[in-house]
């Protein structure tokens, strides 16, 4: 028997607030992080996602006294990218309480922090995010620094370099769809799910179930979602969200 | 008092966050004077075997904790690494291990498309009664994340049991001696009735 794909909310942060974007732009506030941890710690969420979007802009490092607050409301797998370039900072991030350090803008320059981190830590504690969408010529290309920055990488041979290097685990995030409730990018996680060995989550467009079905179908191991939690359609409502353990148990039957 | 044993692995700080939220005292030491002041012990961890039996041994803790488990009967709960510890032996860097009962650590064996290491939520399915166990809300389910697991030679020390590949020990208790392969400080209310239970042993 296979094991459950687990059903991740990401939770965006940037300067202590809680905000969502569309494709990456538009941040729009949409309240306070420890109220919307707690709502979705009596929902019973499988893991969280929190992502700090004003690190890597501002150059500043993780708001750890954010971080100390939310994990003590949280009794779930967390995990946290956001301004991580050192060692010692992973540490301190590990030592508040979080399990799970997501890389992502310090590996354009230093690839060799995933290294120095999984070997003391463990590679299920190190998860790199690939930030990806196409270029005019229908190329698929890594960004960094929150979609601000290109780089000539593709996603499938910097997911596997990142693997090789001792990430346990990859988010592939297309930002083109991020925000969209188009779906996910089901094409490209089929692709990497069959070039890699560790868990991939998939990130942008998740709209409904049918979605997380599809991404179950193409090896998900985890499926990560935003805008879905956070709003209530048509008016994009905030009204923090999560489907019910039985609706899920339906998906894996 | 709850001591949650600090060697330097894995994620003490989590747990004595749920303690917290509990309104259990707890405290997270690796001082041996402070614990063995302690009602109650924690074993925690997640890394390596040999790393984690080479921390104990650099922090003088075996004789402590040999002394307040075996001798004073102190309860005991080893989580992950922490429940690995306990047994003889580990294939992880062929290293033995506490050896307080008769169990040893392997690796995963599985052959088809399924991933090392278990991570997610799985199902515990309970085979005896326990003081650890009492009153659980029904179908209860864990956070897991581990590449080796317990094989307990001693059928009647088997608690729980999981399925990943095939079926295995998620929890053992011999004597005052318990061990979870899962994260109970990371399970929502299945692992805060587990703690819970643990306080009033």
């Amino acid at each position: 028997m296979s094991l459950r794909p687990r059903v991740i909310p990401v939770l965006l942060l940037q300067n202590g607030g809680l905000v969502k974007t569309y494709k990456f732009k538009q941040p729009k506030y949409v309240g306070d992080p420890i109220n919307a941890v707690k709502i979705f710690n009596e929902k019973e969420v499988d893991e969280l996602l929190l992502l700090d979007i004003s690190c890597s802009i501002n150059q500043s490092e993780p708001d750890y006294n954010l971080i100390h607050e939310i994990v003590s409301e949280a009794f779930m797998p967390i995990g946290y990218g956001g301004g991580i370039k050192t060692v010692d900072q992973a540490k301190k991030i590990f030592d508040l309480g979080i399990e799970k350090i997501i890389l992502n803008t310090s590996l354009q320059t230093n690839p060799d922090l995933v290294s120095q981190i999984s070997s003391i830590y463990g590679s299920s504690s190190v998860v790199a995010n690939i930030d990806y969408k196409k270029n005019i010529f229908g190329k698929h290309k890594v960004f960094f620094k929150s979609g601000t920055i290109k780089s000539e990488f593709n996603p499938l041979d910097w997911a596997l370099k990142l693997q090789d290097a001792g990430s346990g685990e990859i988010i592939l995030n297309n930002i083109d769809k991020e925000g969209t409730y188009s779906g996910y990018d089901i094409e490209l996680l089929s692709n990497l799910n069959n070039k890699i060995k560790v868990p991939v989550v998939i990130s942008g467009g998740a709209s409904s179930l049918e979605d997380f079905k599809n991404a179950i179908h193409a090896g998900a191991s985890g499926m990560a979602a935003g805008s879905m939690f956070i709003y209530k359609r048509p008016h994009n409502a905030v009204l923090i969200n999560y489907p019910s353990f039985n609706d899920f148990k339906n998906l894996y039957n | 008092m709850i001591a949650i044993i600090n060697y330097n692995l894995g994620n003490p700080k989590s747990i004595k966050n749920m303690l917290g939220y509990l309104g259990v005292d707890s405290m997270i030491s690796s001082d041996p004077n402070e614990i063995a002041l302690a009602d109650r012990l924690i074993l925690p961890g997640v890394g390596h075997f040999k790393h984690g039996i080479e921390q104990l041994d650099i922090l003088n803790l075996f004789e402590v904790l040999n002394k307040e488990v075996l001798i004073k009967k102190k309860p005991i709960l080893g989580i992950c690494l922490g429940m690995q510890l306990m047994t003889k032996h580990s294939e992880e860097g062929d290293c033995n291990g506490l050896g307080w009962l008769d169990a040893t650590t392997r690796k995963f064996q599985i052959i088809d498309t399924l991933k090392v290491p278990h991570m997610g939520w799985n199902d515990v399915h309970y085979k005896k009664d326990s003081k650890l166990t009492e009153d659980f809300s029904a179908d209860p389910r864990y956070y897991f994340v581990h590449s080796y697991h317990v094989q307990c030679n001693q059928e009647a020390d088997v608690l729980g049991t999981t399925t990943y590949g095939y079926e295995f020990v998620a929890a053992f208790q011999h004597e005052n001696i318990y061990g979870v392969q899962f994260h109970p400080e990371k399970s929502h209310k299945y692992g805060m009735e587990l703690l819970r239970n643990f306080n009033k042993i």
